[in-house]
């Protein structure tokens, strides 16, 4: 009788076993597997992690409300180093890991290596990347959450020549793929509007000093100063600017106005001025509650990555809505040549186009640093309404 | 001329507090033979203490003092009872292994426990700038210049002029024959660590503004004061602070003049020149060693 009772119980113990790996099994593969890869660490620090963030807010959200088409969100994260290998075998091994969507890095000599893996697996693949060259590889999966440096330097070119109305810039980029991309694309519209280079100065990612820089931009003794560097880089060069009494205009683009830069830098930060393709200051009510949310959960203001992350999940979001599948396939091609509105996609922030090679169009921002605050100066249409 | 005389005083600002790191180097070297390739983590372990002690209310002033007390207590008697005392007698190879482990513990120990951001960093001098002969000067500049200065020229004086400072020397000199003169050996290996101690959180205040409060702001400056003890000779304290300016102010012109590219390779080439012209540092002095 007792060998019974415990063949009995060990039957039963085993069938309840297999139950719950089935179901849990069942429900693992209902989940939408999302994988973050990257910058939480090295040079790359302040951006993957603004990223992380703003993408891991998001899904917590979209998890909350119920899901994708009523499939939960499974999240992996992972951190590239900074560096492209790292992030290319991250990419590797969520593939492998049967990811659904890719999400990062951020950094554009990351992604412009590890890209080509996604591409491969047929995953879409969102990216923070800024650097012109990235969508001109006719890869069909990648998109990208901000505008192109081809799309926004044109808008500070302009600022530039008609506001300030300057005869001469000194340039300081950061040499790596993002900033050597920033620096041949305003060189290239400084040109068309037949304002000189008077400098052009290279910094290295990780750079400390920057004394040697300002005062070589101090000596061209050009109209204004154009520099383009990551977001710690961007704080230490503002900090020797203002050491330095540099009183010539300080315009950039997107980075060196972001918050992240601005706490950093402290009041050397104020009075830059320029193009930011997203910020957490836009006079946009959708916008400003996404930047409470973020201050409420990460105990610190949004900049534009932290947007991007947030955009980004929302993005993926209308397109598997839209293709009612996430087959990578179906997800791409419902977000090519395509646009989303924010009546109907209210996460995504702002009205959004992507076009044949994944880049985007919406409005973006010219704003000012003043009082360690964005300012914002003026709401600039999307190109395709003008 | 006024272009070459800023970035001479920027150099010098710098190079003094590459010296303190520097100087760190050259009297753990000269009292127990430990050369501390985690000296850029002890820099950054400092910044970080003050760092949380601001974001508990404490003004700068109290935050540094408390600074001190924990370098004092972990980076001074801990490092020398948990991980230099072990090793002595393992030899140099040993310690240096040890070191470069401790200063990626110190690293992730940071990462994980704070974060991988880097975090803004109050000046303890005003970010005013003045203008003197053409030459825009920051008072952050000349606030570090005199705080580094007083620092080594006390140490000098401590050094030279105090029963303890020369007890510390002759136990650099000759261990077992500053015991065998009644000088309290252990004590004064002790003193050594503290004041190196004392050294990085002098250094992590005045370099924190501008390096940012980071996990991995020591790697720069670790490598840079290792330089600059080298370049100025290990057996030398003033080496040490010759070594720092030079390295400073070269990076600067280099940087200015020839492209900041070639910036942070200043201090490479240099101390490569003068292993090869003269190994022991441009003040250091012969070393004999029974084998």
């Amino acid at each position: 009788m007792k060998i019974a009772s415990k063949k009995m119980l060990a039957g039963a113990m085993g069938a309840a076993g297999i139950t719950l790996a089935v179901f849990t099994s069942t429900a693992h593969a209902q989940a939408i597997k999302v994988a973050k890869i990257v910058e939480l660490s090295g040079g790359g620090t302040t951006a993957g992690t603004m990223y992380r963030n703003g993408a891991r807010l998001a899904f917590n959200e979209i998890n909350a409300a119920g899901g994708i088409l009523g499939r939960k969100v499974d999240i992996a994260e992972m951190d590239t180093q900074s560096q492209p290998a790292v992030a290319k075998a991250m990419t590797v091994k969520s593939i492998d890991d049967k990811a659904d969507v890719i999400f990062g890095p951020v950094f554009s000599g990351s992604i412009l290596v590890s890209m080509t893996e996604s591409q491969k697996a047929s995953i879409p693949n969102f990216t923070g990347g800024e650097a012109a060259n990235l969508t001109q590889q006719g890869n069909q999966f990648l998109f990208r959450s901000s505008f192109s440096q081809a799309m926004g330097m044109p808008k500070v070119a302009n600022y530039l020549a008609n506001d300030l109305k300057v005869k001469s810039v000194a340039v300081i980029f950061i040499n790596n793929d993002f900033g050597k991309g920033g620096r041949d694309a305003i060189v290239k519209e400084l040109g068309t509007r037949n304002i000189k280079v008077a400098a052009d100065i290279s910094t290295d990612p990780g750079q400390v000093d920057f004394s040697s820089a300002v005062l070589r931009a101090k000596q061209a003794n050009a109209d204004a100063l154009f520099a383009y560097l990551n977001e710690e880089e961007s704080a230490r060069l503002l900090r020797e600017l203002r050491k330095q009494g540099y009183d010539k205009p300080i315009v950039g683009e997107t980075t060196i106005m972001g918050a992240k830069v601005i706490e950093l830098a402290g009041t050397a930060a104020n009075g830059v001025r320029g193009h930011v393709g997203l910020t957490a200051d836009a006079p946009v009510p959708a916008i400003q509650a996404f930047a409470q949310k973020f201050e409420r959960e990460f105990k610190t203001k949004s900049d534009h990555n932290g947007i991007k992350g947030y955009f980004s999940a929302y993005a993926y979001k209308a397109a598997v809505e839209k293709a009612k599948s996430t087959d990578g396939k179906a997800v791409a091609a419902a977000l090519r040549n395509s646009c989303f509105n924010t009546k109907q996609n209210p996460g995504i922030l702002l009205d959004v186009c992507f076009d044949a090679n994944g880049d985007i169009d919406r409005e973006s921002f010219l704003v000012e640093v003043k009082d360690g605050k964005q300012a914002v100066i003026a709401t600039l249409p999307p190109l395709a309404k003008r | 001329m006024t272009d070459f005389l800023q970035l001479l005083i920027s150099g010098i600002a710098t190079g003094s507090i590459y010296a303190m790191a520097a100087l760190g180097f050259t009297l753990l070297w000269q009292a127990s033979g430990t050369i501390n390739f985690a000296q850029g983590e002890f820099v950054m372990l400092p910044a970080f203490a003050m760092l949380i002690g601001l974001s508990v209310g404490l003004p700068l002033s109290f935050a540094f003092l408390v600074a001190v007390a924990v370098s004092v207590l972990v980076l001074g008697a801990g490092f020398k009872k948990l991980v230099v005392d072990p090793m002595r007698g393992s030899g140099v190879v040993a310690i240096v292994v040890a070191t470069l482990g401790l200063s990626i513990g110190l690293k992730s120990f940071v990462k994980a426990g704070y974060s991988a951001e880097p975090h803004p960093f109050p000046s303890v001098f005003s970010e005013e700038v003045f203008k003197l002969a053409g030459v825009t000067i920051s008072y952050s500049d000349v606030g570090a210049l005199i705080c580094a200065g007083l620092m080594v020229l006390g140490l000098q004086l401590f050094l030279n002029k105090t029963i303890t400072g020369r007890g510390m020397q002759a136990v650099a000199q000759n261990t077992f024959a500053a015991e065998a003169l009644g000088i309290n050996v252990k004590r004064m290996i002790f003193y050594t660590f503290a004041i190196n101690a004392i050294l990085v959180a002098v250094t992590a205040l005045l370099i924190t503004p501008t390096y940012l409060a980071k996990f991995d702001m020591g790697d720069n400056i670790g490598l840079k004061a290792f330089f600059a003890a080298i370049i100025g000779g290990f057996n030398n304290s003033r080496g040490a602070l010759l070594g720092g300016v030079l390295v400073g102010v070269l990076e600067n012109l280099a940087g200015a003049y020839i492209t900041p590219s070639y910036k942070d390779g200043v201090a490479l080439v240099l101390f490569l020149a003068v292993i090869l012209v003269k190994p022991d540092g441009l003040l250091g002095t012969p070393q004999e060693r029974k084998v």
